[in-house]
């Protein structure tokens, strides 16, 4: 068992879903809540890593992040490295590879808050910012934790994107994945058993996090007579 | 005093408006999908109309002509459903102290006591909103409404929920009080009981129009009768 690609996933995917959330609260807020047209081009953009092949995301980057652009020589000269095969390039790319796993499962926990509780906000003066944390964050608590778990996952996991932009660098940028294919690659099938054993069983435990609401097991009321308000309403 | 000139048209549905409401209380009375709820909305600023100029005491809160378009929050207008919007997340208390954000801890707690003494619902203030019955819900959406100060309050059938004699109750006592501190209502009820109990003017909407427009019992002439005649046959 590779213990120091092991922790090296475990922060990676933890840096990531820290990351993601604080852009995800407001990206979802304003596809939720915005009327303007160029919401849809921001669902499209947020969207786009769930449909684009992991290896064109991770080419892309790699090739922002190096020496040929302007933004990649000004980031390598600002950190005094290039952002290219390095743990922070793997954090830039699994943030932009995971977003859609943190925004959508905002977006529609923010979608389903009755908009009656958005109104009165309103009338009382909140502005987006209030209204999104005292109303919207509160209410649709459950989908940010969904949304939390299925980054941290979908970045244990990721393999195309980490070995386009982070090669695979003992201790820097070799995560678990890239251990498995080695395994694999090397025959040592005893060895990949335990790696993927342990993805699997991490992926099962966190998802079993995501469906075990209060009351799950309890059966299930047909109606309990009030309208539906959010995820805990 | 209120300036309206409004045309907000939704699909087949055309709200044309325009008077001046001068009266403290205006019943705004019609029967379903005449339109009333979304007078009200258009005035509170949740719904933009298509073209209208809006005025709360004397100034211009909406003009779509210069694009003028306040937030709802800015324009002293305080807005009760017939439905209770309440938070579900929050206690009674912090629902009515929601709309007091400038205001010192100790400013908000003494006006939250005020608001909720004032429609009887005191005894309520450490509740969730889940914990409440719809009367009570709507007494404290009241509260909440109440407590910033409005210039205008918006009453969309608020007092549904309450049974005959708690309405009157907190009617009255909201009618009195509303006209110590000078606040102007504009309520809308499709009950014509409702709008012949308040001494009122009352704006007759029908079909998105104003159909008349005058003192309660000038304007609800004909209902008046038809409410006299049924009671006399039961």
């Amino acid at each position: 068992m590779d213990w120091q690609a092991f922790a090296l996933t475990l922060k990676l995917a933890a840096i990531t879903s820290a990351i993601l959330i604080c852009v995800a609260v407001p990206a979802a807020a304003w596809i939720a809540l915005s009327r303007s047209r160029w919401r849809l081009l921001g669902e499209a953009i947020t969207g786009l890593p769930l449909v684009l092949p992991p290896t064109v995301l991770g080419f892309y980057l790699l090739f922002l992040l190096g020496p040929r652009t302007s933004i990649g020589r000004g980031l390598a000269s600002l950190l005094g490295h290039p952002l290219a095969f390095s743990f922070a390039g793997l954090v830039v790319g699994s943030v932009i590879y995971s977003l859609p796993f943190a925004v959508q499962p905002i977006v529609a926990g923010f979608a389903a808050v009755d908009a009656s509780l958005l109104d009165a906000a309103r009338l009382l003066g909140a502005g987006n910012v209030r209204m999104v944390s005292t109303i919207l964050v509160p209410l649709a608590r459950r989908s940010l934790l969904t949304a939390v778990i299925l980054s941290f996952l979908h970045t244990m996991g990721e393999f195309g994107v980490v070995l386009m932009l982070g090669g695979d660098i003992p201790g820097a940028t070799r995560t678990l994945s890239l251990v498995l294919f080695n395994q694999v690659e090397g025959f040592d099938y005893a060895a990949a058993n335990q790696t993927a054993a342990i993805l699997l069983f991490a992926c099962i435990a966190a998802l079993l996090i995501v469906y075990a609401r209060p009351g799950t097991l309890a059966p299930r009321p047909l109606t309990d007579g009030r309208p539906f308000r959010g995820d805990n309403g | 005093m209120v300036e309206l000139q409004i045309n907000a048209q939704r699909g087949f549905f055309d709200l044309q408006l325009e008077c001046s409401l001068a009266a403290p209380w205006t019943v705004v009375f019609g029967p379903s999908g005449a339109g009333k709820s979304t007078l009200l909305r258009v005035i509170a600023g949740l719904d933009r109309p298509n073209y209208g100029r809006i005025s709360i005491r004397g100034q211009y809160v909406l003009d779509t002509e210069t694009g003028l378009d306040s937030l709802p929050g800015k324009r002293g207008v305080g807005l009760v459903a017939q439905q209770s919007s309440l938070f579900p997340h929050l206690s009674v208390t912090a629902n009515v102290a929601y709309g007091l954000a400038s205001l010192s801890r100790a400013a908000k707690q003494q006006r939250v006591c005020a608001m909720l003494d004032l429609v009887g619902a005191s005894h309520l203030a450490a509740r969730s909103p889940r914990a409440l019955s719809g009367g009570e819900a709507q007494r404290v959406s009241l509260a909440r409404a109440l407590a910033p100060s409005p210039h205008l309050l918006l009453l969309d059938e608020p007092l549904s929920a309450l049974d005959a004699g708690a309405r009157d109750q907190v009617l009255t006592r909201l009618q009195g009080w509303l006209g110590e501190q000078e606040i102007q209502t504009i309520l809308v009820t499709h009950d014509a009981a409702d709008a012949l109990a308040t001494e009122a003017e009352v704006a007759l909407l029908l079909e998105g129009k104003l159909a008349a427009f005058g003192p309660a019992h000038e304007v609800l002439a004909t209902e008046r009768n038809r409410l006299l005649a049924r009671l006399k046959s039961s």
